[in-house]
């Protein structure tokens, strides 16, 4: 049994949905994200919301699992001001929706400043709604600086760190992330973020306490069976039972579960 | 932040045999890769073959951080935000020619 705390299903097919909940998937979480390409008005993301908390949650139902969402305009589409400050004007409508667990993903992408800007401006979103934050920190050459600035934004934004989780950490950012007190995501990519033996050994060096391991599956190279491929790997080391289920279930759940909305099939 | 008993639970006398011939494979892939930049003319000097040659000699430095110090190598080592977005995606190695530096 496994949570995937962060995943893309609208560019997934139904087909995943099934080996999913045949892999012991119970429950997902799906954060808003770049399309692959720029929308042109606020309008392309109402419905863009529309589909992560009407459409999503039904077709995730048909294989047993639960699917809950996180709403912002990512930071590859910050850039535009006009554009991102439109479309936070219209979250707040959809937060008080049941799927809903808060603002994500947020953070930055080429670490500039209007992307820094829009992110803070989402953290007094977050604010003043009294919500959860998933973070994406940046991608490859990116991240290390990109998750300093970040860092050091919320820490200047004042939020509660266990209510914040800073995802795709690898080996040079999660110890940042967890000194500081936040909650770290791993995220199991084959080419461009851990693999599973790599999230394994960060699991060994670096503990169980605040982290989770997710598929983060998209329309790129993504295996949306990332997870329960790293329980096998951890249980191949001989790794416990109890640890396996801590990180890829207990983990999340603690975590997911401060939003008051967040429940599994199992539960 | 580390973990005090941060031991891989693999038997010492299992773990390279485990995992031996799956990273024997990457490096060759990554001779193979090298002699293919050389044999299709690239420059010298591309920074992330530049990068790549840094990463690799640190294989060869003792430690339990190896993977750390590479992604540093990759890494972009500067503190301020830039002016403005170049692009949307990564190459995978900090340019040191780039305009933000």
């Amino acid at each position: 049994m496994y949570i995937d705390p962060h995943v893309h299903m609208v560019s997934r097919t139904t087909d995943d949905y099934e080996r999913m909940a045949l892999a012991g998937c119970v429950a997902i979480t799906e954060p808003a994200f770049w399309a692959g390409y720029d929308r042109s008005s606020a309008a392309g993301f109402f419905d863009y919301f529309r589909t992560l908390t009407e459409y999503e949650p039904r077709r995730a139902a048909q294989y047993g699992i639960a699917h809950h969402t996180w709403l912002c305009i990512n930071p590859k589409e910050a850039e535009d001001l006009g554009l991102a400050r439109e479309v936070m004007s219209i979250i707040p409508e959809f937060l008080e929706r049941p799927s809903v667990l808060g603002i994500g993903e947020i953070g930055l992408n080429k670490n500039s400043r209007n992307e820094l800007r829009i992110f803070e401006e989402h953290l007094e979103l977050a604010g003043r709604h009294d919500q959860m934050i998933l973070i994406h920190t940046p991608h490859l050459e990116d991240k290390l600086k990109g998750t300093r600035l970040i860092l050091d934004a919320l820490d200047d934004a004042g939020v509660d760190p266990g209510r914040v989780l800073v995802d795709h950490v690898e080996e040079h950012t999660v110890e940042l992330v967890l000194d500081r007190g936040y909650w770290a995501g791993m995220t199991l990519y084959p080419e461009t973020k851990c693999t599973p033996q790599r999230a394994a050994d960060i699991f060994e060096v670096y503990g169980q306490e605040r982290i989770w391991i997710n598929s983060a599956g998209d329309w790129g190279p993504s295996d949306p069976l990332a997870v329960p491929k790293c329980q096998q790997e951890l249980r191949s080391r001989g790794h416990l039972e109890e640890m396996i289920r801590k990180v890829s279930f207990e983990n999340p759940l603690k975590f997911l579960s401060q939003s008051g909305k967040f429940r599994t099939t199992s539960s | 932040m580390t973990n005090p008993d941060e031991r891989c639970p693999v038997p010492a006398d299992e773990v390279v045999g485990r995992y031996f011939l799956e990273h024997r494979a990457k490096l060759l892939d990554i001779a193979a890769f090298l002699d293919r930049v050389e044999r299709a003319g690239a420059p010298d000097d591309d920074f992330r073959i530049e990068a790549m040659h840094r990463a690799i000699d640190q294989l060869g430095v003792k430690g339990h951080d190896r993977a750390r110090r590479i992604q540093e190598i990759f890494s972009d080592p500067s503190l301020e935000p830039v002016d403005a977005a170049p692009m949307k995606g990564a190459l995978g190695a900090h340019d040191p020619e780039s305009a933000d530096d």
